[in-house]
């Protein structure tokens, strides 16, 4: 009864409709310039063809998507998505867990390795494009060279799979820092008890791992997962597009890259703007997915 | 089931020294209490017994092994924490059988255990429960059933009863004494609160600032207190603590005198001392009379509701026998 008054004193409340409306108007005004605008018209472009000069549109119906779904190279552009996108969660992911478990264990000098694996995050997508491009360049890159001592050829610009690695841990090398960020915060939110409980339940560290710290942690895995699928959908198109451009022969084009590729340089934005719907559908659809499925599976 | 002994532990963490060597022999089957305030070791010590802190020199052996260099999982112990430790994401059935599984003992013993164990602590009907849907008591008890599963040799309490609430901690309480008498298991149980200690233990350990003041039966603890610090921690409320010069012939090195206020009575006849009663407690069967001393001590006087009341402001005179008086040295001992 008590906690219940206290709860509702604390609970803010407003008399009237304008102030709480203000209040929220610029997240209001913010999502309608920046998302729904663009959204819309997007919807309503990918329903025509509009002539090269911009002058008029033709009128299309469905039939920009008809034209995109018996396309090889967009089908073609799905699969490097799904590739690329699981690739770079799992990465960066793995790679912050493994990372954040070291850091929780150290007691001395945590805070030097925190502030040092932070700031890869502060590298803006196309720099961090920028950087590995250029140990990787063909001709001058410094990792190039070394792999050409060991008797190894690197060529991402012929070689698709080479392409895709580099652009894969590209993307992930900045997103790492955040994992670990929010892996670490986690892992320090467990009750040291509970794993000392463990450890005197026979439960050794592997073990203790995969049954206590990993169930556990798994509010903020869920978070992140949905967090770097949409990264590794959207944002990586910085990283993309100063790497490889999408190619060798659209070896790396995801679809946000085709998105780009096709409107502004292939000028066909009728295409263009039913690539963005679908993609708008596709990132939808997976976070609806992720609520729905697996966070069934999250224990808060 | 087995004995547990602790020679000369000490511990220290970097340059400071929490535990200044501690020794003690337990026998089988012994509910050991150690009580003390906060800060003063007493967790750190049964974390050692545990394994979950290093032993900095000394020995610490269950059924004569030394356990020093053991991981806590090869002690043969089981922990009951503070605030439970329970698994957050597992049923009250798996919290139990973690330890069991990871044993590798078979399925079927598995049930057999954790039922018995449900069973004893009227937990069968929430076995398929998670933690976070029992109240404070049955988390309690999920806590003390996963102690109960593993039949280990030693049982170690670290405060558990302090996230309770008065009345389910006294409830409690009893149930561990059961238990314990029940199961038959050496018990290591660490509490701030003297009257846990004083109920629980068959002996109890007082620790003062990393320093076993006293061990022995509650009762011996309560009437003898080796140190002025004992005599003011145990009891409650504690004891009263007056000028060596109000005292029946006191020792030569002796400055500090203590009385019990259950053995001080309120008489004018043959009074040690006189005061002004500041104010009465009448808590139902007893009253506690403080009473301010002219040198501005306040004396405590517990006596049975049937005598008469001195009214406040009143001066009257304090009086008690030789032979509960209990002097003390400078340096807190009994002398």
């Amino acid at each position: 009864m008590r906690s219940g008054r206290i709860f509702m004193e604390k609970r803010v409340t407003f008399k009237g409709i304008w102030l709480p409306l203000l209040l929220v108007l610029p997240q209001i005004v913010i999502t309608a310039v920046f998302f729904f605008y663009p959204a819309g018209q997007a919807i309503y472009q990918s329903l025509f063809i509009p002539d090269p000069f911009g002058l008029s549109m033709q009128w299309v119906g469905l039939g920009n998507f008809a034209f995109l779904f018996s396309n090889s190279y967009y089908l073609a552009s799905f699969a490097t998505t799904a590739i690329f996108s699981i690739l770079v969660t799992l990465v960066s992911m793995g790679v912050a867990l493994y990372l954040a478990v070291l850091a929780d264990r150290l007691i001395k000098g945590s805070g030097v390795y925190r502030t040092l694996l932070i700031w890869p995050y502060a590298v803006a997508p196309a720099v961090a494009g920028v950087l590995w491009l250029f140990m990787f360049n063909t001709r001058v890159g410094v990792v190039t060279w070394y792999l050409g001592v060991l008797g190894y050829d690197w060529n991402h610009v012929l070689n698709g799979e080479e392409a895709m690695g580099l652009v894969v841990v590209a993307s992930a090398w900045g997103r790492i820092s955040y994992n670990f960020l929010f892996f670490l915060a986690g892992l320090q939110a467990i009750p040291k008890s509970v794993i000392e409980a463990a450890a005197i339940d026979g439960a050794r560290f592997w073990t203790r791992f995969r049954t206590i710290v990993f169930p556990m942690l798994s509010p903020t895995t869920f978070f992140l997962l949905v967090v770097n699928i949409v990264y590794a959908f959207f944002e990586t198109f910085g990283v993309i597009h100063t790497i490889t451009s999408g190619g060798p022969q659209q070896s790396t084009t995801i679809l946000v890259y085709k998105v780009y590729a096709d409107g502004f340089v292939g000028q066909d934005l009728g295409s263009s703007a039913a690539q963005s719907v679908v993609l708008l559908a596709i990132v939808g659809a997976l976070t609806i997915f992720q609520f729905k499925f697996i966070e069934r599976r999250v224990h808060y | 089931m087995a004995t547990v002994s602790l020679s000369g532990v000490k511990k220290s963490f970097g340059k400071t020294d929490v535990i200044h060597g501690i020794d003690i022999d337990i026998a089988d089957g012994e509910f050991i209490v150690i009580v003390g305030p906060s800060g003063c070791g007493k967790s750190t010590l049964l974390r050692m017994v545990a394994g979950l802190e290093t032993v900095t020199s000394g020995e610490i052996s269950i059924d004569g092994r030394r356990v020093n260099e053991l991981e806590p999982m090869d002690r043969d112990i089981a922990m009951v924490f503070q605030n439970y430790a329970l698994y957050p994401h597992m049923s009250v059935f798996d919290n139990m059988a973690y330890g069991l599984k990871i044993a590798g003992t078979p399925k079927g013993e598995i049930t057999a255990r954790v039922e018995e164990a449900a069973s004893l602590l009227q937990l069968g009907d929430y076995l398929k429960r998670r933690p976070r849907e029992l109240s404070g008591g049955q988390r309690q008890r999920v806590a003390m059933g996963r102690a109960i599963v593993r039949k280990p040799a030693v049982f170690l309490f670290d405060e558990p009863l302090s996230n309770l609430d008065a009345k389910l901690r006294v409830q409690m309480r009893l149930e561990i004494k059961q238990l314990q008498r029940r199961l038959g298991v050496t018990a290591l149980y660490v509490t701030h609160d003297q009257v846990e200690a004083m109920t629980l233990a068959d002996r109890m350990v007082v620790m003062n600032a990393g320093v076993a003041d006293q061990i022995g039966a509650p009762l011996e603890v309560y009437g003898n207190p080796q140190t002025e610090f004992v005599g003011g921690f145990i009891g409650s409320p504690p004891m009263n603590f007056l000028d060596v010069s109000l005292g029946h012939a006191m020792p030569a090195d002796a400055i500090r005198l203590g009385v019990r206020p259950e053995h001080m009575q309120i008489a004018d006849a043959g009074a040690q001392t006189r005061g002004k009663v500041m104010y009465a407690e009448a808590l139902g069967a007893e009253t506690l009379v403080h009473i301010k001393l002219p040198d501005g001590s306040i004396a405590t006087v517990r006596q049975d509701a049937t005598k008469p009341q001195p009214d406040e402001g009143t001066e009257v005179g304090v009086t008690w026998d030789k032979a509960d008086q209990i002097a003390f040295d400078a340096a807190g001992k009994r002398c």
